[in-house]
């Protein structure tokens, strides 16, 4: 298990953003190596690094690892983040997924092309507003507890908090009515490694801007 | 954990037939409620059973799980056939989401607008064969075993087949350059409860015809 997982995506958030965070939160260093042009993506294709020819892939003991779920579960399993038995895991996993499914509305949002920004932005606060915030809000609601799952400290609390982060950035007006989550958001952001990625200087990377965009049409052609 | 598991969805495959495949493989009798109407979506929602209003839902062991990962880690988990470890583990999530992502391609046809079907079946062709299968011929080469993981059945090994049987739908000669997937093809459907499942007869869900597709867009609000 010699050496510090390293990560190969392009300089971004992207897909491999929520890994940095666990990763972080965990108090797991981690070294990157970023692609800059698209023959750094064909060149890692072509070592067969990458078992669909895509990024994120994580070299992590002695594993090349892609699809980001795959990586996220290992990490989660290795630093005991993934609760204490299958039921637990049932509902980490369900909130988890509903998280990166709004995470994905985001993403979308953010390669589609300006003249239907505007109608995707809608639906993003919409669904964001109306599904996504209530769902979490009625889970703490439901046992009164400090964390999502277990009463302690699991990968969905890591991803939940980075996703409100989003939301924040997207329109704070959005998490107003639910005073749970701004209370985990809180709590989960004061964690000591948490607090640390915060800061500037850590490995998290700033919201995307429209240079960013362009250089990842070019390394992923679309 | 009285009672068998109650599948919630509409009577077809869509993304609760990775679930059957799984379930019927572990050999785990189900009951199916089918969603029909809208007004059938809109009772289980109000009901709250659904988290985030969507289907696939599952009854299972008192929860009612939601998110489609979620429900198949959790039938992996309990009927053992995720691996022996962590690491054995994280190559059954590689390989299963490569599968999820060819899947996905696969039921997004039966959505798609008329104008562009042609187009998305050529993508579909060509990263099923350029991509996908070489990447599971590979693995199947790489060690010379009878299953894709650990030396024996685990969930992978039921998903992959669920996905070449839908690729000889699209297109049987897909499979050709491929002898080791085919060879897995046949090795799996030959197992008991997997051969059960293949038969008529069973919960398994043919493809979708021109109606289903209608009461799909319907049901979705796709227009």
């Amino acid at each position: 298990m010699a050496g510090k997982p390293v990560l190969h995506y392009f300089k971004g958030r992207g897909r491999m953003e929520c890994i940095r965070w666990l990763l972080a939160a965990a108090g797991v260093e981690f070294e990157e190596k970023f692609l800059d042009s698209p023959e750094d993506l064909e060149k890692l294709a072509k070592d067969g690094s990458l078992m669909f020819q895509q990024v994120p892939m994580v070299e992590i003991d002695g594993m090349r690892l892609v699809q980001t779920r795959a990586i996220l579960n290992y990490i989660a399993t290795k630093y005991n983040l993934y609760g204490k038995d299958a039921k637990e895991r049932a509902l980490i996993d369900m909130y988890t997924e509903g998280i990166l499914d709004l995470t994905e509305i985001m993403l979308q949002v953010v390669i589609s092309p300006p003249d239907q920004r505007e109608a995707k932005i809608s639906l993003l606060k919409d669904k964001t507003k109306n599904r996504y915030l209530p769902a979490y809000e009625k889970v703490l609601k439901s046992h009164g507890q400090d964390y999502l799952v277990g009463n302690r400290l699991t990968r969905v609390d890591i991803h939940l908090l980075e996703v409100l982060l989003y939301v924040e950035e997207l329109d704070s007006s959005l998490l107003a009515p639910f005073p749970l989550l701004k209370a985990l958001k809180s709590r989960i952001s004061s964690l000591p490694n948490v607090k640390k990625f915060l800061q500037p200087g850590s490995q998290r990377n700033p919201p995307v801007n429209a240079k960013q965009i362009e250089e990842a049409r070019k390394i992923f052609k679309f």
